[in-house]
């Protein structure tokens, strides 16, 4: 599989699960369990990201200047910060880190 | 207003009100697209994979998740990143369960175009903005200005910040891998409000951080998802109907 056919899968399934939500029966997918696993999955999958994007190097854990850009990001969110402000904040606290020898 | 709503028609400034909100709300999270531009070609993707990504999955938070988990996994991690994109999206679907109440035409015949532009449209914003008119034609207005308007500001700075991103060259040099880890904590940051959904967070990091060693790039992020579904079946109660999720309340800040 090349990278674009992988990109082209993943539209086409993320089209998938719009269009789903038109054309079938509701009563199919308005159970409770159903609307409680599928609300709570983006914080589960987003907090799995945040900890392989921030402690992985591969198969290993490191801690190196992402988790700066982490602490910062999340000091900034607990401020009230904006997206584009903890966005560019985590980009210069690693590169910062880094410039100091750090990770 | 109330004679607008039984016509069908909306007065002049109700239209002209709505069709703000939409444009306002499609321009400033639009802009976003510049931080998915930059992220998505540091992590090896080329203009045109960023480009078909913003255009044709056009969902903010699953298109982070793929280009973050092929960036750190490579072309090898692209089962999981597909699989994850595509998890992150299914509350776009349950969306449309609201949305498609006011979208489908009172006559029954919702044109299989339309339905399917409809379906592209249908994000965090869009879905958002139309629910929260309180009359169907507004609600109409509200959904497709919205839809419409996020989809070319996001595409048009996806396109700029791809651009400035090939132009960096190593993403790490300029903490780009910690602008990605930023943007990750600031997609969460909203949806912990909730003690089950802190517990849920909380269960996924210890999920993910134990398999790191042990599966390749991509998977730990996928075994995080079974804490969505331990937490999601341990309180339910069998055989019970809930209503799909509140975009307003329960949406990303990015599209």
């Amino acid at each position: 599989m090349t990278l674009t056919v992988a990109v082209l899968i993943a539209c086409a399934l993320a089209f998938l699960t719009k269009i789903v939500g038109y054309v079938i029966p509701p009563r199919l997918v308005e159970g409770e369990r159903t609307m409680r696993v599928s609300t709570l999955l983006p914080a589960a999958l987003l907090t799995g990201l945040i900890i392989t994007q921030t402690f992985a190097d591969g198969q290993s854990l490191v801690i190196d200047a992402r988790v700066g850009a982490l602490v910062v990001a999340a000091i900034l969110l607990w401020r009230g910060a904006g997206f584009i402000t903890v966005v560019v904040a985590g980009a210069l606290a690693a590169a910062l880190l880094r410039l100091a020898g750090l990770g | 207003m109330s004679e607008g709503a039984s016509t069908g028609e909306l007065t002049h400034e109700r239209r002209r009100a709505v069709l703000r909100q939409s444009w306002s709300v499609g321009i400033a999270t639009g802009l976003y697209g510049v931080s998915f531009g930059a992220l998505s070609v540091a992590a090896g993707l080329d203009i045109w994979q960023t480009q078909a990504l913003s255009a044709l999955m056009f969902t903010g938070g699953s298109q982070f998740a793929f280009v973050g988990i092929v960036g750190t996994g490579g072309l090898a991690a692209a089962p999981a990143a597909i699989a994850t994109a595509t998890m992150l999206s299914i509350r776009n679907g349950l969306y449309a369960l609201s949305t498609r109440r006011f979208l489908a035409p009172e006559d029954g015949r919702f044109h299989p175009l339309r339905k399917a532009a409809a379906a592209q449209l249908t994000i965090d914003e869009s879905s958002a903005v139309g629910l929260a008119q309180p009359e169907p034609p507004a609600s109409r207005i509200g959904f497709w200005h919205t839809g419409i308007a996020v989809f070319l500001f996001w595409n048009l700075m996806t396109l700029v910040g791809a651009l400035a991103g090939s132009v960096i060259g190593d993403p790490k040099t300029f903490g780009l891998d910690g602008a990605a880890v930023a943007a990750f904590l600031a997609l969460v940051w909203s949806r912990l409000k909730s003690a089950e959904a802190r517990l849920t967070a909380l269960g996924a990091a210890v999920l993910a951080l134990v398999t790191v060693p042990f599966v390749p790039a991509g998977v730990p992020v996928l075994v995080a998802a079974l804490a969505a579904v331990f937490f999601g079946l341990r309180g339910a109660t069998a055989g019970a109907t809930a209503p799909p999720p509140d975009p307003a309340k329960d949406g990303d800040p990015v599209p």
